[in-house]
């Protein structure tokens, strides 16, 4: 398929592929980090994941409208309050998910499947009530559209630029939230041995809460940030919800080293065979490939080495 | 006090413009047959009394395909209102029952079983991807049903039980082919689409054409429903270079698709490439944002923005019943079509009568369509115009050419299977 082209052309266009499958592990990282936190650290299945997604999204419209109608000199950089609201609706509502119904279900884990599934209707029908059937249009600023070109071949889409910053923030803000701050020393206490950590004065449902709404709140920022690149609907949540969910388990669910490693593994895979393949078939393989990986280390990649 | 005002208000402007609508659909049914008595005009047991007529609409307004389909329901209604205030169908009023498909194809079965059977309703308007319409099509046939279905689809159907109010695959590919390779002189097509039944038969029938023609396609390829990352596509179509971009993308995936080909730095607005689609309308258009398609062309038989007197009559009275925000594209219209051609129908045939209703189908005319001129075919599509359209960044398409005549449905095109 390449007797055709000149080295440059080929040289740029892998450097133009290296690049989009940069972009998507930047997204998946985005997408999987909230999931992985609250499935990996809380062992709750949070099946209405892509919906607060969603959420960010909606809170990231109606910034965008408000911003367009009330203070047009602020347009340019509305993206970034629109991101910060974004992430505190969705963890406000993430904390009161977690009160309402959560708390009430973390020894029966699969029961939380069920429900959080339930809560993803709801929210998806109250999206469509509230916002309408149909996909919103969400205005971005001129300059987050269009691209940065370097060569003739090479362009470089700013908004993958974007994420991929925007990802790297917030990996480095949830590794020093969760591995250097004393929040994250108590949450990983609660996850290790609730009782013993409750016993030596940890409010165990502070940190519950906490953490959960701290997943729910960087699902609001992803799903804020994704309105560059994807569609904001009452059920785009579920283009999500997947590959999400793959990630987190191929990466080990306990490990948020090993979501970013399954992020990358799975994305590289699937970007190269696109290229090479066609776009069903990628998918295809990619599904077997994880599927027999997952056979074989049913932990998944990366499994946390803890006596329970 | 002021709500009631407004009520009024808004009923009485909404009378003005029905009555022009009137007066123009009048002129198709002239000769109209005089209301007989319930028996005579119902001899099968519908739900037809002396002064109403039940009729259903099923649509999803759940679920994933809610986001398409509500135009459809939007339009069927206001149709259904126009021919009420005109005086309904052979002195009945229309009375609607509508049942939601839910996004789910054997839910659409089982509510179609439930109008046909236990509401006995003279036709159905509904249905939106082939799938419900496959999964409605036995019962229709058992139960001898009537239903109108509005969308354009793959083709490679014909039903003596289903009027199929928007084009089929030929009649919009073909022309807009057609007119890529002579306006634009094109040589190359990128073929892309979702993977599922429509986009695969419709790209099978552009193949066949573009080759037919002498020019080749470079790149045929097909992403899951709800895909959302193309930049390894794109790729592939820099590298390839083709002079058509050929996207049949539907969904949440069109979203992510235009979005990221603008951000890759492919210009639609330059000579080269040419984006074509034929699952684009206006809708689609509001979730992706006119600046991420502007330049794209569409193929397809009605655009909001088409200028005539029946269109601007149409888009009138259709903001004024579902509000000033709203966009209108091309299988809206389609839908709207459904319960006109049903009453110039059940009028020629001066009978509810299923039987009788398929047997005066074929040869109805509508000169009130918005999109112009429309004539069923024998095989039960209609004769219709194709158009294309340059996608502007309001959102809005702009017409650059139309066929000189209608297009005549094939929907078993001769060596396109």
């Amino acid at each position: 398929m390449f007797a055709d082209y000149t080295w440059t052309e080929l040289g740029s266009i892998f450097a133009m592929q290296g690049f989009a499958g940069l972009i998507l592990f930047s997204v998946f990282v985005l997408m999987a980090l909230g999931l992985a936190i609250i499935f990996g650290q809380m062992g709750v299945i949070n099946m209405a994941h892509g919906e607060f997604m969603i959420l960010g999204a909606y809170v990231t419209y109606l910034c965008s409208n408000f911003v367009e109608a009330f203070v047009p000199a602020l347009f340019g950089v509305y993206f970034f309050f629109a991101m910060i609201l974004a992430f505190f609706t969705a963890g406000a509502l993430g904390a009161l998910v977690e009160w309402s119904m959560i708390r009430h279900l973390y020894r029966r884990p699969l029961d939380t499947l069920l429900a959080t599934w339930g809560l993803s209707l709801i929210l998806q029908q109250a999206y469509r009530s509230i916002f309408g059937a149909r996909e919103v249009g969400v205005t971005l600023p001129d300059w987050l559209l269009g691209s940065v070109p370097l060569t003739d071949i090479i362009e470089i889409p700013i908004n993958g630029i974007f994420v991929m910053v925007l990802t790297l923030v917030i990996a480095v803000s949830v590794y020093f939230l969760m591995f250097r701050s004393r929040t994250g020393m108590q949450s990983r206490a609660v996850v290790q041995n609730r009782v013993m950590a409750g016993a030596v004065g940890i409010n165990t449902e502070k940190v519950d809460r906490m953490t959960f709404a701290l997943g729910c709140g960087i699902a609001g920022v992803a799903g804020s940030a994704f309105t560059m690149i994807g569609s904001t609907g009452p059920t785009a949540g579920q283009l999500y919800i997947v590959d999400t969910f793959l990630i987190v388990v191929f990466g080990g669910a306990a490990s948020l080293l090993g979501t970013i490693a399954s992020s990358f593994a799975i994305s590289q895979a699937q970007s190269t065979m696109e290229f090479f393949l066609s776009g069903s078939m990628a998918k295809v393989l990619t599904l077997l490939t994880v599927v027999g990986i997952l056979m074989l280390r049913p932990e998944g990649l990366f499994s946390a080495k803890i006596r329970r | 006090m002021r709500r009631l005002k407004d009520l009024i208000e808004h009923r009485l402007s909404r009378r003005s413009v029905l009555t022009g609508t009137a007066a123009a659909a009048m002129l198709v049914t002239a000769g109209a047959i005089a209301p007989g008595h319930a028996d005579d005009v119902n001899t099968t047991g519908l739900a037809v009394t002396e002064d109403t007529v039940k009729v259903g609409i099923l649509h999803s307004v759940t679920g994933t395909m809610a986001i398409s389909e509500t135009g459809s329901v939007q339009a069927e209604k206001l149709a259904i209102e126009q021919i009420n205030a005109m005086g309904g169908v052979l002195g009945r009023k229309i009375e609607y029952i509508q049942e939601d498909g839910g996004s789910d194809w054997p839910t659409f079965a089982e509510k179609a079983k439930k109008l046909l059977v236990s509401d006995k309703v003279a036709a159905v308007f509904g249905c939106w991807t082939s799938a419900s319409r496959k999964a409605v099509l036995p019962v229709f046939e058992q139960y001898n049903g009537m239903l109108y279905y509005p969308t354009f689809y793959e083709g490679l159907e014909q039903s003596p039980n289903v009027i199929y109010t928007g084009q089929e695959a030929t009649q919009q590919i073909l022309a807009g082919i057609d007119w890529v390779a002579k306006e634009k002189g094109a040589k190359s097509f990128y073929l892309l689409g979702s993977d599922y039944i429509w986009p695969r038969t419709s790209n099978k029938i552009a193949r066949k054409h573009i080759e037919k023609l002498g020019m080749k396609v470079v790149g045929e390829e097909y992403y899951p429903l709800g895909h959302t990352q193309f930049n390894s596509v794109i790729n592939k179509i820099k590298l390839k270079k083709p002079d058509v971009i050929y996207a049949i993308v539907v969904g949440g995936s069109n979203v992510a698709f235009y979005k990221q080909l603008k951000a890759a730095g492919i210009d639609m607005t330059k000579e080269k490439p040419v984006l074509l689609t034929i699952s684009v309308t206006e809708d689609e258009i509001r979730g992706i944002g006119g600046e991420n398609i502007e330049g794209a062309y569409a193929a397809m038989k009605y655009f909001q923005s088409l200028d005539n007197e029946n269109n601007k009559e149409f888009v009138s009275a259709f903001k004024e019943m579902w509000g000033d925000e709203i966009v209108i594209g091309d299988v809206t219209q389609a839908a709207y079509l459904g319960p006109w051609l049903w009453k110039a129908a059940v009028e020629k045939a001066g009978s509810f009568d299923i039987d009788k209703v398929r047997l005066a189908s074929p040869g109805i005319e509508l000169t009130t369509a918005p999109e112009g001129y429309v004539r069923v075919h024998e095989n039960h599509h209609l004769w219709s115009k194709t158009r294309i359209g340059l996608a502007k960044p309001d959102g809005q398409y702009e017409l650059v050419y139309e066929t000189a005549d209608l297009m005549e449905p094939d929907p078993f095109p001769e060596g396109y299977q």
